[in-house]
């Protein structure tokens, strides 16, 4: 008698209850997305951190010097392929060397790409640093013939935190800090 | 008896969603319409904040604010549905696969389901990705250059592309090549994809139960409200943003490059692609043996076509000069071997040719009909008790083997859509008191729709129907996974109690009977 009761009184809240378990799985899954949605926030970069960029697209010089052909030479092309000069297309890789404070940050031997390693490098090196006054040297060498660092650049630095420091390269007035 | 964890574990997931929604609206059973639900959702808010949106590095930062701050009412309300009903997607989607996975629904004839579903996880994201980058706040550049350093890890573009994203370098063209992926392209792309995913099923649903669509879709407006969808601060490419409010549903590849690299998070990335497209194959799964026709038993009346759950079943013109008009063909390719066809077809009558072997117009090479109806036979002879009862169970359901005793013999089938309903009038007949139907669990059968065709074909509102003048008190449904012994033990128990009664008034009627014809 008294579980017959129970269970009747049971299932009239059967519908009560259930609306209630909805309620909460609904909560749950807006709980899930209220979270995932925002957090954990991500930090990027602590307070005093910053970016440096280095981006440039530059060609390094033709690997050999031209050499003029000997009239013998000359006789043995086809009419149309006489040219005086016989120039190679290959270029020299670029090699760059950058400093921060006296101490190497970044340094790689880009490899002219193309089918005959005659197209233009470019370059792109991002990495965090810390804010605050600095030393910035860059050295460059785009090409084997010369001895030594064609293009060599020095500047003190005033980096703000979160800032990204780009350095670009422009073959008229070599390397810029913007 | 041994079920593997990952299945127990979805199993309980499961029940105490059907305790919560119950099975007509537990959203284990509704996740692909759900999705479909939350794209609609997608859809509509970003169809209305496109009017309002301008596709430009220096207007849409704006614009996205009129958005949310001036007409936070109506366009702030759709901003924060677009975007919580995308976090959403990704739930029901993951949910999704692990049930397909947990329930062993992926493998033989679902590999074409399982592998067409992974591509749409890719566009998915991506298109949640290309999505954060039109608000062009600090997270958009964030996702830009993220996105590049991906790009540019990849041997694909010569040029960099993260240089794009160089102070002063930006242009409206990037801009607006997003502003179109976002908007048409992958979209249309999804669509594709969708079609494609359940190009094999047949009566595909798209649209959840109502009472579940309400409250999911309440639930969204209510985190609206209670949590608008805001942006950072505006990009600005001189400088990095340091803290990020990221949404993890979408992004959560950047952080993950930014800790190791581009070339491992591709890496990573392409590995849990392969390895879930090649588990349909680890170890292979052989379905049986397709479905037969046999015209000599068919007359065309396309109840198999209609019931077939996979689209493997097509009609057309007869071709062996009998005086009907159609026949049925069966694509071995498509066909999954669950046996609801056999159970469709008329012919499927174990009344006829009682003294032969029984012949049907579609039937399966494992377990042809002749053979249900003396398994049925066998296991109805065998009992010996008060209120013997048959059951009927399949073989991805409750094994009902286990509840094998003197008054209690299973007969186990494909499916339990296999059991053509005159079988049931068949056992009755042969003697046995009662016959209970343990199918997979209510709304979830293996096989999509044996259960539902059932149920249908019982209450007469689908054929082939269970005659009106087969005692329903003597017939029970109840469907039942393989951790759910106790709730069938318990119904069996009921039910046998019920029968025990029948009998009682049978046997009191027919002594009243006999005492007055005395
Ligand atoms: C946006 C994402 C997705 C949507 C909207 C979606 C939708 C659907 C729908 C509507 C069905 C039919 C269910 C039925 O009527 O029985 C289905 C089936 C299926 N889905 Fe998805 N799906 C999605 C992603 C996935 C993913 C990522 C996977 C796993 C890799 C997957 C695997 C399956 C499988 C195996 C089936 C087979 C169902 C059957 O044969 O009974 N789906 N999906
Ligand atoms: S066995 Fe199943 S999948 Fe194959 S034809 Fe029959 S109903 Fe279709
Ligand atoms: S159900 Fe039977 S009779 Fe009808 S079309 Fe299919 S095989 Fe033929």
């Amino acid at each position: 008698m008294l579980r017959a009761k129970i269970r009747q009184m049971l299932s009239l809240n059967n519908k009560v209850i259930r609306y209630i378990l909805q309620a909460i799985n609904y909560s749950l899954f807006m709980a899930l997305i209220w979270y995932f949605s925002t957090s954990p926030v991500y930090r990027q970069l602590a307070d005093d951190e910053a970016i440096l960029t280095i981006s440039f697209a530059h060609a390094g010089e033709i690997k050999e010097p031209c050499v003029k052909r000997t009239q013998k030479e000359l006789m043995a092309l086809p009419p149309n392929m006489r040219a005086p000069m016989n120039c190679s297309r290959e270029r020299s890789p670029i090699v760059i060397e950058m400093m921060f404070d006296g101490e190497p940050l970044y340094s790689e031997t880009a490899e002219a790409p193309g089918l005959y390693n005659d197209s233009g490098v470019d370059i792109y090196h991002s990495v965090k640093v810390s804010a605050g006054k600095h030393h910035l040297a860059i050295r460059m060498d785009d090409s084997v013939l010369k001895e030594g660092f064609t293009h060599v650049f020095e500047q003190d630095v005033d980096i703000k935190p979160a800032q990204i420091l780009l350095v670009g390269f422009n073959p008229s007035k070599g390397f810029i800090v913007r | 008896m041994l079920v593997n964890p990952i299945k127990r574990a979805y199993l309980a997931l499961e029940s105490w969603f059907n305790v919560s929604f119950g099975t007509e609206w537990n959203p284990m059973y509704h996740l692909g319409t759900l999705t479909f639900f939350l794209f609609w959702i997608i859809l509509v808010s970003g169809l209305y904040l496109f009017v309002f949106f301008h596709g430009s590095i220096n207007g849409a930062y704006e614009s996205v604010e009129y958005i949310t701050h001036e007409q936070w009412y109506v366009a702030g309300v759709m901003r924060s549905l677009h975007r919580y009903a995308s976090d959403a997607a990704i739930i029901t989607i993951l949910l999704h696969l692990f049930k397909e996975f947990a329930s062993g629904r992926y493998r033989g004839f679902r590999w074409f389901s399982w592998v067409s579903g992974l591509p749409i996880i890719w566009l998915v994201v991506t298109l949640g990705i290309t999505g954060y980058w039109l608000v062009w706040d600090e997270l958009a550049q964030y996702v830009a250059i993220g996105s590049a350093r991906l790009l540019d890890s990849l041997p694909i573009f010569s040029s960099s592309m993260t240089s794009n994203f160089l102070q002063g370098q930006m242009t409206d063209r990037f801009f607006i090549l997003i502003e179109f992926l976002h908007l048409l392209g992958q979209p249309l792309i999804l669509f594709f994809l969708l079609w494609l995913h359940v190009k094999r099923i047949s009566n595909v649903e798209i649209n959840p139960p109502r009472g579940l669509a309400m409250g999911c879709f309440m639930a969204l407006v209510a985190l609206s409200l209670i949590k608008p969808a805001v942006s950072h601060g505006p990009a600005d490419l001189s400088s990095m943003p340091s803290m990020l409010e990221l949404d993890w549903f979408y992004l959560n590849a950047y952080p993950l490059m930014d800790y190791w690299s581009e070339g491992y998070t591709w890496l990573l990335a392409t590995a849990i692609t392969v390895v879930l497209m090649l588990l349909p194959w680890a170890p292979p799964k052989k379905d049986g043996p397709a479905a037969v026709v046999d015209l000599a038993h068919c007359n065309g009346c396309e109840l198999c076509f209609d019931d077939c759950p996979f689209e493997a079943i097509s009609v057309q013109a007869r071709t062996d000069g009998a005086k009907f008009e159609k026949e049925v063909v069966v694509d071995p390719a498509l066909c999954a071997s669950c046996g609801i066809c056999m159970g469709s077809c008329p012919s499927s009558n174990p009344f006829r040719q009682s003294e032969e072997e029984l012949k049907t117009g579609i039937d399966m090479p494992a377990l042809p009909v002749d053979k249900v109806r003396s398994l049925t036979k066998e296991a109805v002879a065998a009992m010996s008790g008060q209120a013997n009862v048959l059951l009927v169970g399949c073989e991805h359901g409750f094994n009902v083997n286990r509840l094998d005793n003197d008054e209690t013999r299973g007969v186990k089938l494909m499916c339990s859509g296999m059991l053509p309903p005159s079988m049931v009038e068949y056992a009755l007949k042969k003697g046995a008191d009662g016959v209970m139907i343990v199918g997979c669990r209510h709304n979830d059968c293996f096989f999509r729709f044996g259960n539902l065709w059932i149920d249908k074909r019982f209450s007469g509102e689908r054929k082939p129907i269970l005659r009106k003048r087969a005692d329903r008190r003597r017939i029970r449904v109840f469907g039942g996974s393989e951790t759910d012994k106790r709730s069938i033990e318990n119904e069996l128990k009921a039910f046998r109690q019920e029968l025990l009664e029948l009998n009682k008034n049978v046997i009191d009627n027919v002594a009243s009977e006999d005492s007055s014809d005395a």
